[in-house]
């Protein structure tokens, strides 16, 4: 079992390099600790939608690299959505899902994924060929890395401990964040 | 099967003439022509999905990577989306087009229908949704564009009322 905020770390090199959407509360406001830039966007509502984002801008900037940073409450609230990335499999995006069996930001209680529901083997069966569990960060940066490479979707799913930050809203408008990003897009 | 051929046609040309190049739908019955329309046309991006407020996702994406979009459902998919409308596309501005056929209203016969049609446009005022009736060919171009003019200079959600006297022909 690995912590988000070391596996974030871990990976970092590899946001800033890609356009990067992320999921609310924890995943967001770890990011942001490490180092916000103009190519990351927080989806700090809408619980599910993170992937469909990313599908959205992976299908309308073929050429970009995406890197979803999903959870798995979200995940559980969107699970048709990996169908629909499976259907149109696009070659630019990486899904990675934390999963701290957890809705660690409204009090913690335990999700599906706890008593024993399996994301990567749902996304597999969804479709996605390429979809696997690690539990390391090591694992996770190898698995991340040969997903970049493949050049094909991947939902890795990443075991981490049901910790978090201390507070989720952080100095980074809403707003703000989505019209820096919506120029960042336009500019490269 | 009498939904029109015509109009769809008539919708179809006026999304692309529009600017739209990525149309994300869920069938429905009204929708059939439309969705062939979109999927024989090499410049336009079908998304098929498994439940419509994917779609206000997908759209916000393609949006801010510079993309127009439209979204094709019913108005019980509209029903299904209301938080990823209010959550991710009004919280976040993101200008979006909604075409939903308006099922349930007079004339309507399938039971099923009805209690869908009774509450949307309630419901769309409700979220305070600039919305527009698409009932006859001589205005869909000129509303079509138009409610995209609003979305974008708004930066919000906008929809227009596929209704049964443009979507649908009566058998004689």
């Amino acid at each position: 079992m690995m912590r988000r905020l070391d596996a974030l770390n871990a990976i970092y090199p590899r946001l800033q390099e890609s356009i990067v959407v992320t999921i609310m509360g924890a995943v967001a406001a770890e990011l942001q600790s490490i180092g916000h830039q103009p190519n990351f966007f927080y989806l700090q509502h809408a619980m599910g939608l993170a992937s469909s984002m990313g599908l959205g801008i992976a299908l309308s900037r073929p050429s970009k690299r995406v890197i979803v940073l999903d959870g798995d409450g979200s995940v559980l609230m969107n699970l048709g959505g990996l169908t629909t990335l499976a259907r149109y499999q696009p070659k630019n995006l990486v899904h990675v899902v934390f999963d701290n069996e957890s809705l660690l930001s409204v009090g913690g209680f335990p999700t599906a994924t706890s008593t024993g529901s399996d994301l990567a083997a749902i996304a597999h069966a969804s479709g996605i060929q390429h979809a696997c569990t690690v539990t390391e960060v090591e694992a996770l940066v190898v698995a991340v890395n040969d997903a970049i490479a493949r050049r094909e979707l991947a939902t890795i799913v990443a075991k981490v401990e049901a910790v978090g930050p201390a507070a989720f809203v952080t100095d980074l408008g809403l707003l703000e964040n989505r019209f820096e990003f919506q120029r960042w897009l336009r500019q490269h | 099967m009498p939904v029109s051929t015509s109009s769809s046609r008539v919708i179809y040309d006026a999304l692309k003439a529009s600017g739209i190049r990525l149309v994300s739908a869920l069938p429905e019955t009204w929708l059939v022509h439309l969705i062939r329309m979109a999927e024989e046309d090499p410049e336009m991006l079908l998304i098929r999905l498994a439940k419509e407020e994917e779609g206000v996702g997908i759209s916000a994406g393609a949006h801010l990577a510079g993309v127009k979009s439209a979204m094709l459902m019913q108005n019980h998919g509209f029903l299904a989306s209301i938080n990823a409308i209010v959550s991710c596309a009004q919280l976040y501005r993101i200008p979006l087009l909604m075409l939903i056929s308006y099922r349930g209203e007079f004339g309507e016969r399938d039971p099923w229908q009805t209690e869908g049609g009774s509450v949307t446009e309630d419901l769309l005022r409700a979220l305070r949704i600039p919305f527009a009736y698409l009932d006859s060919p001589a205005h869909v171009a000129s509303r079509i564009l138009k409610a995209q003019t609003l979305a974008g200079s708004a930066n919000k959600p906008v929809a227009l009322l596929l209704c049964r006297d443009l979507m649908w022909e009566e058998p004689a």
